[in-house]
């Protein structure tokens, strides 16, 4: 009996996929086979149109432990017998319908991937796009998520350190929440995802299984446009126990810290639930299953076994427990006052067997179900690229001298640039005892425990460059994440990337996917930070028009001395205070895709550019320099240009600025040009180092070559003077706090 | 010294409080899961911060009932050293083992930051070697740590000398911008009547190496010992 398009469209399967999947079967699935199938071969889970591009990611490298895709996370060697792992995933959809639940769920599902993997979760860092908060829909959005990502990560006791938060009328109604974690492991404790050795066993441990979550990756995120729905889907959003995570937490690495060989394997139960974490397990292990669904300890009565394979309910760890130590497993739980229920045992076909009371309800090849078809499309360049590209800032009025302090004000109060402090407030950055650089600058250093090394993580992404230009907003969205790290003496070793777009089925959209993952691998060849890790989210649109494309890049860096790190603020006064990169004449161009022209033309236009080269020449500066110890501070320049790193400098450090040098070309892009490659350093006044620290960096920077620019010096009065603004810090503190008590 | 740390299901700083207290300040602890009921080998007990059972129903209301406290009664009662940082402040205030409550801040927001403490009142072991209106530097980190008490049993505790430390500016100054959380009169940590327990919202195990921001929290540990010493002379 032919399907009817209903059920088709209830698991987001194509007529042609079905059609497939009966051909590869050689029979029709019944109900419940259809749901995993639906599941397992949805964009969500299946990736069947982003697997072949993100295939031209860089992804090894020496220290790399993981092969990209296979883990539920990736994993760096740093050194000492330890391992960092991390990975980045989306709660958009989820957070657009229910934003408390949809974020809090979103830290807890990428928690448990970390602890999945044997590590014990370190930081979190969350990376958040809304639309403009006058819209009250985007401000209940907003408060809702940030929230929500407290009240989670908050209970855990993992501190949040970074992240970042950018505002556009392109995310109105369609949020981007991005949770990342980093976990520290040792590496001969790692775990795998894997179902392995017939006659282990299944145990399924955390909390109950519910109606909650039906259809979460093939329904929210696997299609266009789930808003018409919002309230019917809202179901489909789980609702998050923290407290019970921690539980699982901490059981989890006590196991694999402690007890390593009593298991084979360790997954969660993310998209997909039962289904996928089965399967996945099964797949990667080469082995099979039988599944008896009557031993899922359940919420409510009536549960089909289609509910029961396919709930998203949260807070679910699913073991491979090596059949002679199950008992042992089970207490560790039960000591930890979780449930642990033994739900079946791993066979040596090839296939998941699901039974209810002996009774086979279905029966799915692992092979099948996780090589779903894959797509390779033909994108088209955006038609409205052109004229955006072909856009001259140099056409624009220039700022007139007199102008140019207010317009810093103007400037330092964008949502898009003044402080975080009002977010990072809510959330718990110091637990753990780890934090040495929190959040607030351009990357946070945290202290890896038991040893003398340091990481620093942090996230970027300027999306609208992203949509200027897909292929060198991708390389800068890389490039600016591991100018980031830089900035604390860190060097770059490391990326996880979180793909957000719209609907892949669309050319132009197709298009900036793969023209950003080209930019993306082409920047993390060139400053050789591999993608360990990912997660890809499609089909972000509103009444349908995508977001702006926004892949985030989270990066690792690590400090072989943690106590020897940079900060961002000016670090006391009569510091010498000097740019790094292109200098202080700027051509206009450097005003595309700025927030300046957006603030005060309110245009988004322009080409931005690149030098990856150069980039990578920055940082080895900066390493360098650090190395023998010629830098006090330093500071990227991003959104706001050179103008708005030295108010930054100012304001986290608490010190003036004396720089009133004449500003050569065009004002307006001197000081507010988004030129890239550019950090703001200083070094002690050459009277207190003998051969002069100036000179040194001047040598460095010519045999590196990259640009050496002295600004000026920092202040102990609390003023800021830079070209032909002068101004009060404590007037800059107030405009940058703009955003506290919004 | 020898301290217990107590780790009921959800607590978090047990770990951070055992890394100040043993490999920072060289004392003897550990860490007790909350089904224990033997603290006969301690001399001082921690109820660390976290959120004990997820902070479900009221804060440190279900961990009051958990097996150790009636043994963490017992050892108050006998006049022993007992500290609740955080959460567990609340629970010492669920116990009843000190006045008072806990409510949601006055932000109705978790508030996460550095603030100043002006020392004050006693005595106590946990704060006789600070000197009077010594200013400490330490974080906060709570959702609910507004102190209320109704302003009869405010007026008794202050004029006992048991408000020990309350929220103040960096010059020692209490103000109304200086209270992080609404706190009755600037209240940020108490002492019972015998001065033997202490309850502090703000966390001083966060406060202990300079390389995470400072070491003024290692005081009011460094107080206790103290006192233990000077018992012992």
């Amino acid at each position: 009996m032919p399907v009817d398009q209903a059920a088709l469209d209830a698991v987001a399967l194509s007529r042609d996929e079905y059609d497939l999947l009966v051909q590869r079967l050689g029979r029709e699935p019944n109900d419940v086979e259809l749901g995993m199938f639906g599941s397992l071969w949805s964009e969500h889970c299946g990736y069947k149109n982003s697997k072949p591009l993100l295939r031209l990611l860089p992804s090894t490298g020496p220290r790399i432990l993981t092969k990209v895709g296979a883990e539920n996370a990736g994993a760096i060697d740093i050194g000492d017998g330890r391992c960092v792992v991390m990975k980045i995933e989306s709660h958009n959809h989820p957070s657009a319908i229910e934003p408390y639940q949809g974020a809090a769920t979103g830290v807890g599902g990428i928690v448990r991937d970390i602890f999945a993997m044997g590590a014990y979760p370190v930081a979190i860092l969350d990376s958040l796009r809304f639309g403009p908060l006058e819209n009250p829909q985007d401000r209940y959005l907003f408060h809702g998520v940030v929230a929500g990502i407290g009240g989670y990560g908050n209970c855990l006791g993992i501190p949040t350190v970074g992240g970042e938060l950018f505002f556009a009328p392109a995310y109105a109604g369609t949020p981007l929440v991005n949770a990342m974690c980093v976990g520290i492991a040792e590496v001969d404790k790692l775990l795998s995802a894997r179902a392995q050795g017939e006659g282990n066993v299944l145990l399924l441990v955390g909390a109950d299984t519910g109606r909650d979550g039906i259809h979460g990756a093939s329904g929210l995120a696997s299609r266009t446009d789930p808003e018409a729905r919002f309230e019917e889907m809202r179901p489909a959003v789980q609702v998050g126990n923290p407290f019970l995570e921690k539980l699982l937490m901490e059981a989890c690495y006590e196991l694999a810290s402690q007890h390593r060989d009593w298991v084979v394997g360790l997954q969660d139960l993310g998209a997909a639930g039962l289904t996928s974490s089965v399967v996945e397990c099964c797949a990667k292990g080469g082995a099979g299953a039988i599944l008896d669904l009557e031993h899922v300890p359940r919420r409510e009565q009536g549960m089909t076994p289609y509910e029961v394979m396919l709930s998203e309910s949260q807070e679910r760890m699913l073991v491979i427990a090596k059949k002679e130590h199950v008992a042992e497993v089970t207490a560790l739980f039960q000591r930890w006052e979780l449930h642990c229920a033994a739900i079946g045992v791993v066979t040596a076909g090839r296939e998941v067997v699901v039974r209810e009371h002996g009774v086979e309800v279905a029966r799915v090849p692992v092979d099948i179900a996780t090589d779903p078809p894959q797509y390779r499309r033909e994108g088209v360049r955006p038609a409205e690229l052109a004229e955006l590209n072909a856009f001259d800032p140099a056409t624009l009025p220039d700022l007139a001298p007199s102008e140019a302090a207010a317009a810093l004000l103007r400037m330092l109060a964008r949502p898009n640039v003044a402080s975080r402090r009002g977010v990072f407030r809510q959330y718990d950055h110091q637990v753990l005892g780890n934090t040495v650089v929190p959040p607030g600058g351009d990357a946070a250093v945290l202290r890896v425990p038991g040893t003398s090394r340091g990481i620093a993580v942090a996230t970027d992404c300027n999306a609208r460059l992203v949509y200027l230009d897909p292929y060198t907003g991708g390389a800068i969205a890389v490039a600016e994440a591991a100018r980031n790290v830089v900035c604390t003496g860190a060097a770059p070793v490391a990326v996880t990337d979180c793909l957000n777009f719209g609907n892949p089925e669309r050319p132009d959209v197709y298009y900036t996917l793969e023209q950003a993952i080209r930019g993306i691998a082409d920047a993390c060849l060139q400053l050789a930070t591999p993608v360990v890790s990912g997660n890809v989210s499609l089909y972000n649109e509103a009444g349908g028009r995508p977001v702006y494309p926004t892949p985030i890049i989270g990066m690792l860096g690590l400090l072989e001395d943690v106590t020897h790190h940079l900060r961002a603020g000016f670090e006391g006064p009569d510091c010498q205070v000097v740019l790094l990169g292109a200098g202080l004449e700027q051509p206009a161009s450097t005003l595309g895709g700025s927030e300046y022209l957006d603030a005060e033309h309110g245009l988004v236009a322009g080409m931005p550019s690149i030098d990856l080269a150069l980039e990578q020449r920055l940082h080895q500066l900066i390493l360098r320099a650090h190395a023998e110890g010629l830098l006090l501070s330093a500071h990227d320049c991003s959104e706001g240009g050179l103008a708005v790193a030295l108010a930054e400098a100012c304001i986290l450090g608490g010190w003036g600025l004396d720089a009133a040098c004449d500003l050569p070309g065009r004002l307006d892009a001197a000081l507010f040009g988004e030129a890239q490659s550019r950090i703001v350093v200083t070094i002690a006044a050459d009277g207190f180092r003998q051969g002069g620290g100036l000179a040194r960096l001047r040598d460095l920077g010519e045999e590196l070559g990259v640009p050496v620019t002295p600004l000026g010096r920092t202040t102990r009065e609390p003023r800021f003077r830079f070209g032909p603004i002068d101004l009060p810090v404590g007037e800059l503190r107030r405009a940058y706090e703009a955003l506290l008590e919004a | 010294m020898r301290f217990a740390i107590v780790r009921f299901p959800g607590t978090w700083s047990d770990r951070d409080t055992y890394h100040v207290l043993h490999d920072v300040l060289g004392q003897e602890a550990e860490i007790l899961w909350h089904r224990e009921t033997d603290l006969a080998r301690f001399d001082a007990v921690v109820l660390p911060g976290g959120f004990s059972y997820g902070d479900y129903l009221r804060c440190g209301a279900i961990a009051r009932f958990s097996p150790i406290m009636e043994a963490v009664t017992a050892f108050a009662e006998a006049g022993k050293p007992v500290i609740g940082i955080c959460n567990g402040f609340q629970v010492l205030c669920e116990s009843h083992l000190l006045p008072g409550a806990l409510v949601r801040n006055a932000s109705l927001q978790f508030r996460c930051e550095w603030v100043h403490l002006r020392r004050e009142g006693g005595p106590s072991p946990w704060v006789d070697a600070i000197p009077q209106g010594t200013v400490l530097r330490i974080p906060i980190s709570h959702g609910e740590g507004n102190y209320y008490a109704d302003p009869e049993t405010l007026d008794r505790l202050e004029a006992a000398g048991r408000v020990v430390f309350r929220y103040c500016d960096p010059d020692g100054n209490v103000t109304p911008e200086a209270n992080p959380n609404g706190s009755a009169r600037n209240i940020a940590g108490i002492i019972n009547a015998r001065g033997n327990v202490l309850g502090l919202m703000p966390h001083p195990e966060r406060a202990g190496e300079q390389l995470v921001g400072g070491t003024d929290g290692n005081r009011i540990w460094e107080s206790l010992i103290q006192s233990a010493l000077a018992a012992v002379r």
